[in-house]
């Protein structure tokens, strides 16, 4: 039938383990126990980062923070499935997945602490650094993926939105694009429930956002997003396709953001304390733990080591973002262009003399 | 009369034009139940209604252009966007339709809108929240540009957009929402637009400034007076159009101007003020206009924000060497 139509959520979402950890289907046999204790291993240590992150902000030692709480299978079952020469053009909340790329936790913590340099990966030197206005993103991906496609390479590009972006013209004009093109790129939609305030209802009246693909004529899937099985396998299949020269897929992951929106944000103002309750008991972590304690894949012992090395980790980036000599002023010009101009030595001169270091005024 | 800061005096303007002009209404992001990101629009849903407070899906140039939509059918939307970096998508409609509807239809549509934002760096925001783009609708006919530097201006002067006929961008410099209170009379007595307001009165030189600026630059006088330089301060308030008479009156009495904003240097507003003063007072002159702006470089992320900002002592600075030069 070549395109999807519609994606009816009641039928078609992707679902491997439920929220108590059972099956519910059978997980395919390439994903071995090996790579659902990575799975389970990059979810904890992601969660353990953002409770870190968010008490570093609470203690005025960070910037204003996006975490991830409650999301966590989103970014690292979708990056879990990417191959490192792939790409990844985050949002603001996906480090998660920048983790499993290889972006540091000090350069995560560096970046909303307020300083440039934590978006000079030393990493995955091709992803780009977070995209903060929503969906802008997405048109960049497609960029990117097109230039593969043109010089016959065999790499992806994976990005990320919420629900709130899709309501964005951005989205959709990329989308749209991507489909013409047929370019090899992934967008995957996080879809944790809300736009800061504004419910996923509020943003959008179709009965799925997966089904956004329609009109643009591209495949679209809707997964549990909480089932860090059914994202990774969704987004593999999505990106062998996009490889083999098949065209984009946008996936849709139902998830909930148990947290605020972001440090600055306060959601008891519009959000029901039961309803997030109720979503606690659906969090992907505890689900795929109770799945590998049950098939004796995973322990009490190997949790608490797991705690243990995650906070050590943690710790260590902290103290690595923590002692890092901060930057002068003339960081502002140093990247501005390749070589800064002659007619802006002026201002940095006077940048320089006004520079606290120098014993300038303050700013 | 209430002490108020700058984003509770705009909650109150608001407030009041909604209870007097059934035809006012509200839109964007997160402002109804949440009140907005800054609360500039707290509790007005619980008491207007969700018709009238609405909340929009994240679209803004959506939210423009249905405001224009609105507006041209007898509405008066007051569209709020998020945080300035997010206002470039509004351009289009705002440059394309907002500011030409009336010329386009010779009168016979016209736009009554008003798109307010918090504006300006220093609150250590992440990325794009920080961001000054005032000279790029100052460039655009047809629109109006209003940034307010008080609780009272912030009152009167929205009161003001509210009521006028024609599209106001609107400018609240976050940085000042918090910073302090006055006095407000929450009357529904509206200040005039396309008025500079003169704050400070001096003899030797006149600073002119707008919007969270005029803490630096009012703070610059003060120190400025402790070495006996008098300075005239002058609040410009609407950028477009321009009050130019008012600051020409003030460079002919003084003969010495210092021009001061926190958007960068090139091709900033002040490019345009210090033409002005150069076309019609330049013999009244008696040292070089200067301009005291943020570097041409891109807003940093917080750790270098107060490097970016213009200091007290760059001004002092630049008003010293402005007084050498006679
Ligand atoms: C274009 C744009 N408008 C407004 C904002 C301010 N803002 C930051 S996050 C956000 C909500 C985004 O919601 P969603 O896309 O669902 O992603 P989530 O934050 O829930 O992961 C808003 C309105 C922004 N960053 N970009």
């Amino acid at each position: 039938m070549g395109i999807h139509t519609s994606v009816d959520p009641e039928t078609d979402t992707v679902r491997f383990l439920s929220p108590e950890g059972a099956l519910c289907r059978p997980i395919p046999s390439s994903i071995g126990d090996e790579l659902l204790v990575m799975l389970y291993r990059a979810m904890t240590r992601t969660r353990i980062f953002d409770g870190k992150a968010v008490a570093l902000q609470r203690t005025g030692q960070l910037g204003t923070f996006a975490s991830a709480l409650g999301q966590e299978a989103v970014g690292v079952g979708a990056a879990a499935a990417m191959q490192a020469r792939d790409v990844l053009a985050p949002s603001y909340r996906d480090h998660g997945a920048q983790f499993l790329r290889g972006m540091t936790m000090a350069e995560c913590l560096l970046y909303w602490g307020g300083d440039e340099r934590g978006s000079d990966f030393a990493g995955p030197r091709l992803d780009f650094p977070n995209c903060v206005p929503v969906a802008t993103q997405i048109a960049h991906a497609v960029g990117a993926a097109y230039a593969f496609k043109l010089r016959r390479e065999d790499r992806v590009v994976l990005t990320f939105i919420g629900d709130g972006g899709t309501s964005n013209g951005g989205f959709y004009e990329a989308l749209n694009m991507a489909g013409v093109w047929k370019t090899p790129a992934v967008i995957v939609i996080n879809n944790n429930g809300w736009a800061i305030s504004t419910p996923c209802a509020r943003e959008c009246a179709a009965a799925s956002l997966a089904q956004k693909s329609v009109a643009v004529g591209i495949e679209g899937r809707q997964v549990d997003g909480n089932d860090v099985v059914a994202v990774y396998d969704t987004v593999r299949q999505a990106i062998e396709k996009a490889r083999a020269g098949q065209g984009p897929t946008l996936i849709e992951a139902l998830t909930y953001r148990l947290g605020d929106h972001t440090t600055a944000d306060d959601a008891t103002r519009y959000r029901d304390p039961e309803l997030v309750r109720r979503e606690w008991t659906r969090e992907p972590i505890a689900r795929l733990r109770a799945y590998l304690t049950r098939k004796g894949a995973w322990s009490q012992h190997k949790e608490d080591a797991l705690q243990r090395e995650c906070l050590e980790e943690v710790g260590q980036a902290v103290n690595a973002y923590l002692g890092a000599q901060p930057a002068d002023c003339n960081a502002m010009f140093d990247h501005l262009y390749a070589a800064l101009p002659a007619s802006y030595s002026y201002q940095r001169d006077m940048a320089r003399r006004f520079s606290p270091r120098n014993g300038g005024g303050h700013g | 009369m209430a002490e108020l800061n700058l984003v509770e005096a705009v909650n109150h303007a608001l407030a009041y034009e909604m209870a007097n002009d059934e035809s006012v209404l509200l839109l964007g992001e997160d402002i109804g139940v949440n009140g907005g990101v800054f609360r500039a629009t707290n509790g007005l849903q619980a008491r207007f209604g969700c018709e009238r407070v609405i909340d929009t899906p994240l679209a803004e140039g959506a939210i423009a252009g249905v405001a224009v939509g609105m507006a041209a059918m007898g509405l008066k939307p007051v569209a709020e966007i998020q945080f300035t970096g997010f206002i470039y998508p509004t351009i289009d409609q705002m440059i394309n339709h907002a500011s030409r509807l009336r010329n386009r239809t010779r009168g016979r549509l016209t736009c009554p809108m008003v798109l307010r934002s918090p504006y300006g760096a220093g609150i250590h925001a992440p990325e794009h929240h920080s961001e000054s783009p005032e000279a790029i609708f100052a460039h655009m006919p047809g629109l109006r540009v209003v940034i307010p530097s008080s609780p009272a201006r912030a009152y009167g002067l929205l009161l003001a957009a509210m009521r006028d006929p024609d599209p106001v961008v609107f400018l609240e410099p976050t940085r000042l929402y918090r910073l302090f209170k006055q006095a407000v009379a929450d009357d529904g007595e509206s200040l005039p637009l396309d008025a500079c307001f003169l704050s400070r009165e001096g003899k030797d030189v006149t600073l002119v400034a707008w919007g969270a600026m005029m803490q630096e630059t009012l703070a610059a006088a003060d120190a400025l007076e402790q070495e006996g330089v008098d300075a005239e301060v002058i609040d410009v308030a609407t950028i477009k159009p321009l009050d130019v008479e008012t600051i020409l009156r003030s460079v002919e009495k003084t003969g010495r101007c210092v021009i001061i904003h926190e958007a960068p240097r090139t091709a900033g507003f002040g490019a345009e003020i210090a033409a002005e003063i150069a076309e019609r007072a330049l013999f009244s002159l008696l040292a070089p206009v200067k301009r005291v702006a943020a570097y041409d470089v891109v807003v940093p992320l917080s750790r270098l924000e107060r490097q970016y900002i213009p200091s007290v002592d760059r001004i002092v600075e630049a008003v010293r060497s402005a007084m050498e030069g006679s």
